[in-house]
């Protein structure tokens, strides 16, 4: 801690005031000089001992003004009348604690938002700029000198979310050296990554890159994976979160089972696989979701096994056929809580697809040969339920004519306003591969193509020499309906109409195809509010994650110590996620690395004595930061909770809580400084 | 229930039958309609082609005048989509539009009137039988159910579009008239032209364009197995029944699908006749569609138990709950 | 057309074509409702005033509940209709005198006239097509489904007096 300056000089303060230039955005309007002098010479009783005024006191230079005029004339607290301190603040309080001075004794006064920027009237800008200037000084004769709170940081860190922007954060941070708990509601990890087929641009494997690193993050010493778990509660503030996790029951027991696989090939009871396979599948009432599954442990749904459906007590196949001795399979197994403590947690809960059926015109759910994106990848996967023959739904025949349609879902204020970032490439992909399978005509309906990445408009070129058709049109509607008996006999039954604008011939068209794909966006998860609720952040209107800030802050959050990272934030393409884990990975080992956390003391505290017991104040806390000492019937605020937001204080009818930073007494002396009637000039406020 | 009611000028002669039925039904279904003492015409699609504030006013006149004569009930009620439509519109946008409200209140003032937006709930009929009477209610006034008849729903547009204040579940594939005919004991056939245009006006301005439609909607209605049409607007039933005869001579086919009001039907089933009703007055006659309605309910096909799926089976189909 | 009602940000336009996309008369505009919003966005007045395509529009309403930006471009094709007769630019002289005629009669009896109506209008534009219709005709009349002489309603002095108001407040709104 820097030491601080002793009051000099008859026990007086010493005050420095800065005015700033800003270069003309405060000088154009307020006159800085006038503002400067007002300070030294009428607020010289107030212990102010200089005033200057520069073009930028932001910049080193400007810095270097106030360290001087620190050592030189032994000021004691500072006051910078400039732009907003969600700027500048803690670039001023550094200034004051490398040279000395208690940072909390620095304050600014907004003379560019508050003044400059909404004031066109120069004399009435720079009279109002005095009186502010005036309350900050009186303002900051009351600071007292605070301490930040330092709290540690537990070494542990939870990655919610087992796709491949939390594989990828959990495994530099295991590789860093450090535990983590990767926690994946599925029965295994990889996420939407593991149904597609190809990835575009480069056309990998899905599987063949992402397996590697699903099967190090589980294999790795450092990572604790808890599959077919949920996150039930967490509790504490950054560097001590106390987190309780439900494993969901497998009716399997994991520390026996083999993974051999025999139960799943005896069940016989086959179920549509409406998560994994996208409902073009089937798998068994005992399962795991696909061959490369991590862990290889399978899972027992009760929702369609016979032992728990249909009141005759079961096959019982697994169980008769399970090799282990003991048997693995545990009908009456229970859920279980694990209680674990982590210090930061990253969120990496991914996204959902948008339901193609709300939008009726398209025929989804209707129409039999209309599917969507995630129903194609599986069709296109190898190890998919067509074995990677891209068929129509009758299961044999190939389609000659396929239709992609773009947007579906997406930069429609019907259904999503944004852009889902990802689902032109998909379609170009989507397009390559079923052209390269069947030889069919595909016609991609789109309004714009966005390629923005790496190779991206190459890969788009790529498509275009492969012969496929591009409509500029938002499709209108996809019917089986002809329009006349003309249009049905040149295309026989079973073909299907996209009825759309051709924008750039400028004439409607039926363009009859067999099978049309629909390229549905990306959505929040269903559940990411009550997620969201669950780890003390925010979601946007449109359902994703807010992060701290939209450009320079993407990977933290409002709450200290909850990261997110990948698509839970935003739809993007599998190299952004991947980077988000890893920035995600590298904010949390700073932490950890520096072993604790300075937090702001701005906080709200209660005066004991004064404190009532009326507990109104309790419920009111956003940050959860504020309970009940039954034994002395007094309200008590967890300091590192506490965000400072003011409500309790402004709650309390006994005035027993005061916002440190923001004391009555601070505030008043403020107003006090503001309504100082200066005489000689109008007051304007 | 209580509701103001606006007829239209098509439901005075063209429509009468879809009028007569209506009247016919109102104490089956509790249905006290209080007709607006003279009303005049809502400007169908023609009015507000060429003049804008003095079509709302046009229609603010009827609105106004149903605001001042309601008695115990807010709820207007139109039978005919489009003087529906216009009703709702003017009100919505009299409500959204503060300028407008202003300036179609001052003309209605010219007359002696005022119409303070949203003070009259608009509501087309279909809306009212299914969402407040109720399907339970209509059934249990059923006495002669209309088993064994299929029937296609046709919505057409200006119901369930632009639907101001969202009272259908659907823009594109509405439901509620089709249960309103399956708890008349008859069966709505799956057919997805439900909302597609009938061709308005062009019947007489662009007569290719209409014909076109119309056929669209004759042959699909056919192709879905429908032994006749269910209509809730004079303009569609004009143009599915009176121009279906036109359009037949246009392409030389011989299409014979009766076209009827929701009412008409609803009248069947409560035992009425068919002269109360003004079954007869259609241009391609409903008797022969009407004498396949059967005194029994047909039978239901027994589900097949599902087998287990085998390789080159079909791929399953997403669900549609 | 500002003025149309709900704002119709037409600045918002994305050029998608899901209006011409959904248009029941499409084929036969000249201009698609989607290209007409380019041609008003790049000032061809004379252009869109003269096209067949605002009186084409059935009203059906399918490219407003489609419109991804939610533009109320069936109220817009109302909007460019009144226009086209104020400035008296059309392309067929017989579509927007199909609405006029309809005016005429609601502003002189308070109800409309099928009878009066469709003989007035094929008279001028149509007249052979009168006896083609002679036989739908008679079949209305012979279902009692025609009137033969229009109803006024009672209140005429009072609808002439709001339609005049609003008439002359046309345009300030």
């Amino acid at each position: 801690m820097a030491k601080q300056n002793k009051p000099e000089r008859d026990g007086q303060e010493r005050i420095g005031v800065y005015v700033c230039h800003c270069g003309t955005n405060i000088a154009g309007v307020v006159d800085v000089e006038s503002v400067a002098k007002f300070a030294a010479e009428d607020l010289k009783d107030r212990g102010v001992v200089l005033a200057r005024d520069y073009t930028f006191m932001c910049s080193v230079a400007g810095q270097e003004l106030i360290e001087q005029d620190i050592h030189e004339q032994q000021l004691t607290r500072v006051v910078v009348a400039a732009c907003s301190p969600h700027l500048h603040e803690k670039t001023f309080r550094g200034v004051c604690e490398r040279s000395g001075v208690n940072p909390y004794l620095s304050e600014m006064a907004s003379i560019r938002e508050h003044v400059a920027w909404v004031h066109t009237d120069k004399a009435a800008a720079t009279a109002k700029a005095k009186a502010i200037v005036s309350g900050t000084v009186e303002r900051v004769l009351k600071n007292d000198p605070l301490e930040a709170i330092k709290v540690p940081i537990d070494a542990q860190t939870l990655v919610v979310g087992g796709g491949i922007a939390g594989i990828q954060a959990a495994l530099e941070v295991a590789e860093a050296g450090y535990e983590v708990v990767l926690v994946e509601r599925e029965a295994s990890l990889g996420g939407h990554m593991a149904q597609f087929d190809k990835t575009f641009p480069t056309l990998d494997c899905a599987a063949c890159i992402l397996t590697p690193k699903m099967a190090a993050a589980g294999s790795h010493p450092k990572i604790h994976l808890f599959t077919w778990s949920e996150v039930e509660k967490v509790e504490g503030y950054v560097g001590n979160y106390t987190v309780t996790v439900k494993k969901k029951p497998r009716y399997v027991d994991e520390d026996i089972c083999t993974g051999c696989g025999i139960c799943v090939e005896k069940c016989p009871i086959l179920v549509v696989d409406d998560k994994f396979e996208a409902g073009i599948g089937y798998r068994k009432a005992i399962y795991w979701p696909f061959a490369q599954a991590v862990p290889n442990l399978p899972v027992l749904d009760t929702e369609t096994c016979t032992y728990y459906v249909g009141g005759k007590g079961g096959c019982k196949a697994c169980e008769k056929f399970c090799p282990t001795v003991p048997n693995s399979i545990k009908f009456d197994q229970k859920a279980e809580r694990v209680t674990l403590r982590v210090g930061n947690i990253i969120l990496a809960t991914g996204w959902d697809l948008f339901d193609a059926r709300r939008i009726p015109q398209y025929g989804y759910g209707r129409l039999a040969n209309v599917f969507t994106n995630l129903e194609l990848e599986r069709m296109c996967n190898a190890a998919g339920p067509t074995g990677g023959k891209v068929v129509m739904r009758d299961g044999q025949s190939a389609p000659k004519r396929v239709a992609i349609i773009h947007c579906v879902g997406s930069r429609d204020r019907n259904y999503n306003r944004h852009c889902s970032a990802i689902c032109c490439m998909q379609s170009l992909k989507l397009a390559h591969l079923v052209k390269e399978r069947t030889g069919a005509e595909v016609y991609n309906f789109y309004i714009d193509i966005r390629t923005p990445g790496k190779e991206y408009d190459e890969f788009y070129q790529r498509v275009l020499d492969d012969g496929v058709h591009f409509v500029r049109g938002k499709v209108a509607e996809v019917t089986d309906i002809p329009f006349d008996p003309a249009e049905a006999s040149r295309n026989g039954s079973g073909a299907l109409y996209v009825q759309v604008e051709d924008t750039l011939a400028g004439l409607q068209r039926r363009v009859p195809v067999d099978m049309v794909v629909l390229s549905a966006g990306l959505e929040p998860r269903r559940d990411s509010s009550e997620v969201g609720k669950t780890f003390g952040i925010a979601c946007s209107t449109s359902g994703w994650f807010i992060e701290k800030h939209a450009k320079m802050d993407p990977i933290a959050t409002m709450t200290e110590g909850v990261f997110i990272a990948g698509c839970a934030a935003g739809p993007k393409d599998i190299p952004a996620s991947v980077s988000q884990g890893s920035a995600a990975a590298a904010r949390v080992l700073n932490y950890i690395r520096q072993g604790e956390l300075a937090l702001e003391p701005v906080r709200a505290s209660v005066l004991a004595e004064q404190c009532s017991g009326c507990r109104i104040c309790n419920g009111l806390c956003p940050f959860n930061a504020i309970s009940f000492i039954e034994e002395r019937k007094v309200t008590e605020i967890n300091a590192a909770l506490c965000q400072g937001c003011g409500t309790c204080v402004a709650a309390c009818p006994a005035g027993a809580i005061q916002g440190t930073g923001f004391s009555n007494e601070q505030l008043f002396a403020q107003i006090e400084g503001l309504l100082r009637d200066f005489s000689r000039e109008p007051e304007v406020v | 229930m209580k509701a103001l009611f606006y007829p239209g000028c098509s439901m005075q002669k063209n429509a009468r039958p879809y009028l007569d039925s209506l009247l016919a039904i109102r104490e089956d279904i509790d249905l006290e309609l209080q007709e607006i003492e003279d009303w005049n015409c809502c400007g169908a699609t023609e009015y507000m082609s060429v003049h804008r504030v003095a079509a709302h006013s046009l229609v603010g006149r009827n609105l106004a005048l149903a605001q001042d004569q309601a008695r115990d009930t807010d709820v207007l009620t139109a039978g005919c989509s489009a003087c529906y439509l216009n009703l709702a519109k003017t009100d919505a946008q009299m409500r959204e539009d503060a300028r407008l409200k202003v300036t179609v209140n001052a003309a209605l003032a010219a007359g002696g009137l005022e119409y303070k937006p949203g003070s009259m709930k608009v509501r087309h009929l279909l809306d009212l039988v299914c969402h407040d009477i109720g399907y339970e209610a209509v059934k249990a006034r059923v006495v002669k159910p209309l088993h064994g008849l299929k029937v296609a729903a046709y919505y057409g547009c200006q119901v369930v579009r632009p639907d101001y204040d969202g009272h259908w579940d659907n823009h594109e594939h509405p439901t509620s008239m089709d249960k309103l005919l399956a708890a008349l004991g008859a069966e709505p056939v799956d057919w997805a032209l439900k909302t597609q245009c009938c061709g308005g006006h062009m019947t007489v301005i662009g007569p290719d364009v209409a014909f076109g439609l119309i056929r669209r909607l004759i042959h699909g209605a056919q192709e879905a197995g429908a032994d006749l049409v269910v209509t809730l607007c004079p303009m569609c039933q004009l143009n599915l029944d009176a121009y279906q005869v036109e359009m037949n001579k246009h392409f030389h086919t011989d299409y014979r699908v009766p076209v009827l009001y929701f009412t008409q039907l609803m009248g069947m089933a409560f035992g009425k006749t068919a002269k109360d009703l003004g079954i007869g007055k259609e241009f391609v006659a409903a008797a022969p569609a009407l004498a396949k309605i059967q005194a029994e309910a047909p039978k239901v096909a027994e589900t097949k138990r599902k087998r287990r799926p085998k390789p080159g089976d079909a791929l399953p189909m997403p669900g549609m709950e | 057309m500002a003025s149309t009602p709900g704002n119709n940000r037409l600045d918002h336009c994305i050029q998608c074509g899901s209006c011409g996309g959904s248009c029941p008369s499409g084929p036969e505009m000249d201009h698609t409702p989607r290209r007409l919003f380019a041609l008003i966005r790049a000032g061809e007045r004379d252009t869109v005033l003269r096209s067949n395509a605002p009186w084409y529009c059935v009203s059906c309403y399918y490219c407003t509940v489609r419109c991804p930006q939610e533009i109320h471009i069936t109220d817009v094709m109302y909007t460019l209709k009144s226009m086209a007769i104020k400035a008296g630019l059309f392309h067929d002289a017989a579509l927007p005198d199909f609405s006029e005629t309809f005016v005429d009669y609601v502003e002189k009896y308070g109800r409309s006239f099928e009878l009066g109506i469709a003989t007035r209008f094929n008279l001028r534009h149509h007249p052979l097509s009168l006896a083609g219709m002679a036989p739908m005709g008679l079949g209305m009349l012979k279902r009692g489904r025609m009137d033969l002489t229009p109803h006024r309603i009672d209140g005429m002095a009072q609808l002439t007096a709001i339609l005049e108001k609003a008439k002359a407040l046309e345009g300030t709104s």
